[in-house]
């Protein structure tokens, strides 16, 4: 078989939100992209995303602007974010979403004609775009058509569309490719043919989205398998706080066949309420100490919320993710959930059938297509789902490069640092566009600064044995049998709830099921083969189930989307501290790493009586960086 | 609750292949797409089926079932009797790739040859006011997931491969519609060229698109019939050819 080959400036892996938007950004400065995906191009898990993009346009509320969208962020990470990258988002989102409108996309209006913005967990103003609870497809189809416009200009000008900027549908990347410390391109296969596929490129963009599949119940779809998070860790990058995972609180448990499937936090920001199973609204025993003044402690005052803001404080069921997340979880465990583990939502007694409709209308479909309920008329049964993973690769937040890698820049989900340990509903899409864009034009930056950086026949070849590998081995060992068992591993012991003990399990494990995984054989042949192609996602899962419970391990205490029964309380010297996963070829190490002090001008947003809940005594005596 | 289901699924390439009998377990609101990743799991597993979300959202794992063109992951299990055997086969407009995946790249060349929105110049952005009731018309078709259902039923491309090159179908029907009803959007005669280059005369609006989406987009009377009216409009009314010959000759003077 001949090797394919091809040549480009920048190699963007990931076709979801971040992966386009980078793409857009380099080909606009002038280089040659190559777009590899998994799916067929425009299916990336980017159409999931269903409540909206958060960006600070005032549209609703005028008092809104990107020092509170900051403030909101940062509160919801428990201020373990890297601070720069959420000044940065907190900034550029609007121009971000604006500029999505320039390329077609068409939200929900305000009666004045602006884009509409709606309320989510965390955030104090109504800040989401959106378009019904589809807001990821209008997010994906849009850029997917913005790269058809650039492809159809250079059709024009150049009688090929494909000049500038192709896609590589279906294509999976196995490795990334170094020469002398720095990105050569990237190698992998054609899903459909099986046959081998060498990119040469001097910068690479990581935008492959998060890691759920690694998990048993999750809302992610099947492409989720961390791929970028491993392929980072290979070359020689690092990853950082990967501990923390996002449970989002809604999940579908029922039935079994449907059980993670995502229920959109715009069910309780249109206000539907949570109740266990002896008909209490159980969230108003949950609210934390630090969001006390934030969050109304009785249903009278949560209700009139809904309609005067600025005079009541928002009910409960719009916490961060991660307090509900967890306020589920112990009403199921004390025994006050549904018949099927969950608890109910409903919001049919709020909102009419109709404004359901509108509002709503994948949610409605979902339920009464997949589990028999009309969501208009009765409660939906819900509970916590593995949604997003706040760790990754660790960035420059400027340019979205890796650390430590030359040409190797990460964006989305797939990056660490933005959103702390825990990340807000809304956030993740305006993510993508604000860091898909830096990471394009980081990339674009690098390509011009240094130029080619041939790949070595070397590198070809061991990529290419690394392929092969599976088919010649005669181990036996099944790779969904071992997908299996390492989802049991992760789900009942680095899940919602930890303990060292079990985390030290874990990670005896995940070692096991690794070292098994060595002998993995594939029945039948190349050709669009999911036995094979489970073969290498499987080595990226089981990369990122050690580096999550190793990090786990280390961290005692409980914050955001990681929380230990043994270390249940938040801990301002674990504060200062953030977890970098490398790899030494053999194993995931950890080491700690502190987190960079926020600057004086971003310190003085807060009240200084709100960070003292985060930030230990000598923090505040220094009062930021400068 | 678990049932034994008797399936037969295509298996093969684009040169041979045919139906292999299987049996499967299958539990309590179980959808195809399980059952198909169940028997990947444990007989079959290299039986190539693509999917993404199963959740009825990215429009991947579109299949026939029963001869019916539908999401795996939207049809329940137990919407079939019990006894009865279920028959799993690729989408029939596309080129076979392996078992149930096919080659849709046509739709992709589709998709290429209709012009993208043109904003009206010197708009900036954050500048557009548009009402909600104006953003719906097109809303309704930008809820599409690419399942491309509709173009697989079409009768006009389904066993007509010679179709192809003249004819885009319904999918690209509501694209151009989207963006024909899009309040801001300046490009002319997107209608026109629906007509002449997208062979939307081709359709005598059957509806079968239309009763496939399982987005439920009226595919046919919202897009497909307003364009055809309006083509015949203009192309007909001799009120509408005077006023353009008029307007010509005004141009010209």
């Amino acid at each position: 078989m001949t090797l394919e080959k091809h040549k480009y400036d920048v190699v963007i892996i990931g076709a979801g939100g971040a992966g386009l938007r980078a793409a857009v950004e380099a080909r606009e400065a002038g280089l040659s992209v190559a777009i590899v995906c998994k799916s067929l191009f425009g299916k990336a898990h980017t159409v999931m995303a269903e409540g909206g993009a958060a960006a600070s346009m005032g549209n609703v509320n005028d008092n809104d602007n990107w020092m509170v969208h900051f403030r909101d962020t940062m509160r919801g990470g428990k201020f373990l974010n890297h601070y720069r990258m959420a000044e940065l988002h907190a900034k550029e989102a609007p121009d971000r979403i604006w500029e999505l409108e320039m390329w077609g996309a068409l939200f929900d209006r305000t009666n004045e004609g602006k884009i509409s913005q709606r309320n989510f967990g965390g955030h104090e103003y109504p800040r989401l775009a959106h378009v019904g609870d589809r807001t990821g497809l209008e997010l994906i189809r849009t850029m997917q058509q913005r790269i058809v416009a650039l492809q159809q200009q250079d059709a024009k000008e150049h009688g090929d569309a494909e000049k500038n900027m192709k896609v590589f549908a279906e294509v999976t990347i196995t490795e990334i490719l170094k020469e002398n410390g720095k990105i050569a391109g990237a190698y992998g296969y054609r899903r459909e043919s099986g046959s081998e596929v060498l990119f040469q490129a001097p910068a690479v963009v990581i935008a492959t989205g998060g890691v759920g599949k690694t998990f048993k119940i999750t809302s992610n779809s099947w492409e989720g398998t961390g791929d970028g998070h491993a392929l980072a860790l290979k070359a020689g990058a690092n990853l950082v706080d990967m501990e923390f995972l996002q449970f989002h609180p809604t999940g579908m448990v029922w039935p079994l066949s449907v059980k993670g499937i995502l229920v959109t936090e715009s069910v309780r920001g249109e206000g539907g309420i949570l109740t266990n199973s002896l008909g209490e609204r159980f969230m108003f025993k949950y609210i934390p100490d630090v969001f006390i003044d934030k969050y109304a402690d009785n249903e009278a005052e949560a209700d009139r919320w809904y309609e005067d803001q600025d005079n009541n404080r928002r009910p409960p069921e719009l916490l961060p993710r991660d307090e509900v997340a967890r306020a589920i979880n112990s009403e199921v465990k004390a025994g006050r959930g549904t018949e099927h583990g969950g608890v109910f939502l409903d919001v049919s007694k709020r909102l009419s059938a109709e404004v359901i409709k509108k509002r709503l209308p994948s949610m409605w479909h979902q339920f009464y297509e997949l589990a028999g309920v009309d969501i208009t008329k009765e409660p939906m049964e819900v509970g916590p789902t593995c949604h997003y993973v706040m760790g990754g690769v660790e960035v420059e937040p400027d340019s979205a490069a890796a650390v430590g890698v030359p040409g190797l820049f990460a964006a989305g989900e797939v990056a660490g640092g933005m959103h702390g340990s825990n990340r807000l509903g809304g956030n993740s899409l305006t993510d993508l566009l604000v860091f898909g864009r830096r990471a394009g034009k980081g990339a674009a930056d690098y390509v011009k600064a240094n130029g080619a950086n041939p790949v070595s026949d070397a590198a070809i070849e061991k990529a290419a044995a690394k392929i092969e590998a599976p088919f010649t081995s005669t181990g036996g060992e099944n790779a969904y049998t071992l997908h299996q068992e390492l989802q049991e591993i992760t789900h009942n012991l680095v899940g919602i709830i930890r303990t060292g003990a079990e985390l030290t399990e874990a990670i005896e494990k995940i070692a096991d099921i690794r070292r098994r995984s060595g002998n993995i054989s594939v029945t039948g042949d190349r050709k669009f083969n999911p036995g094979f192609h489970l073969a290498f996602d499987l080595d990226n899962m089981l990369l990122v189930a050690e580096s999550t419970a190793k990090s786990a391990l280390l961290r005692e205490e409980s914050r955001g989307g990681h929380t230990r029964d043994d270390f249940p309380g938040m801990n301002s010297t674990w504060r200062q501290v953030n977890h970098i996963s490398s790899f030494d070829g053999d194993k995931v190490r950890i080491k700690s790493q502190p987190l960079p002090v926020l600057p004086k001008e971003l310190f003085d947003l807060f009240d200084v009586h709100e960070l003292e809940k985060y930030m230990t005594s000598a923090e505040i005596a220094k009062g930021g960086s400068n | 609750m678990a049932r034994t289901l008797k399936l037969r699924i295509w298996r093969g390439d684009d040169k041979t292949g045919g139906l292999q009998d299987v049996t499967v377990e299958a539990n309590h609101g179980e959808v195809v797409l399980d059952i198909i990743h169940r028997v990947q799991a444990t007989q079959m597993g290299d039986l190539a089926v693509r999917w993404n979300c199963k959740a009825g959202k990215c429009g991947s794992c579109s299949m026939e079932i029963n001869g019916k063109p539908r999401l795996a992951c939207m049809t329940q299990v137990a919407s079939y009797p019990e006894d009865e055997v279920i028959t799993i086969t690729p989408l029939r407009a596309f080129p076979v790739i392996k078992d149930l995946v096919t080659d849709v790249s046509f739709n992709y060349k589709k998709a290429m040859e209709i012009p993208a929105v043109v904003m009206p110049e010197g708009m900036k952005p954050g500048e557009p006011r548009m009402q909600q009731v104006d953003v719906e018309r097109s809303q309704e078709f930008r809820k599409c997931i690419e399942c491309f259902l509709c173009q697989n039923t079409c009768h006009v491309i389904r066993d007509h491969e010679e179709n192809k090159k003249s004819f885009s179908g319904p999918r690209f029907f509501i694209r151009i519609a989207e963006l024909d009803m899009h309040p801001l959007d300046m490009l002319r005669n997107r209608k026109k060229t629906a007509q002449e280059e997208h062979g939307l005369g081709f359709c005598n609006i059957t509806k079968c698109c239309t009763e496939v989406c399982p987005e439920h987009i009226k595919i046919t009377d919202n897009a497909i019939i307003p364009m055809k009216e309006r083509v015949a409009d203009e192309k007909y009314d001799p009120v509408r050819w005077l006023g353009s010959k008029i307007r010509r000759r005004e141009e010209v003077l």
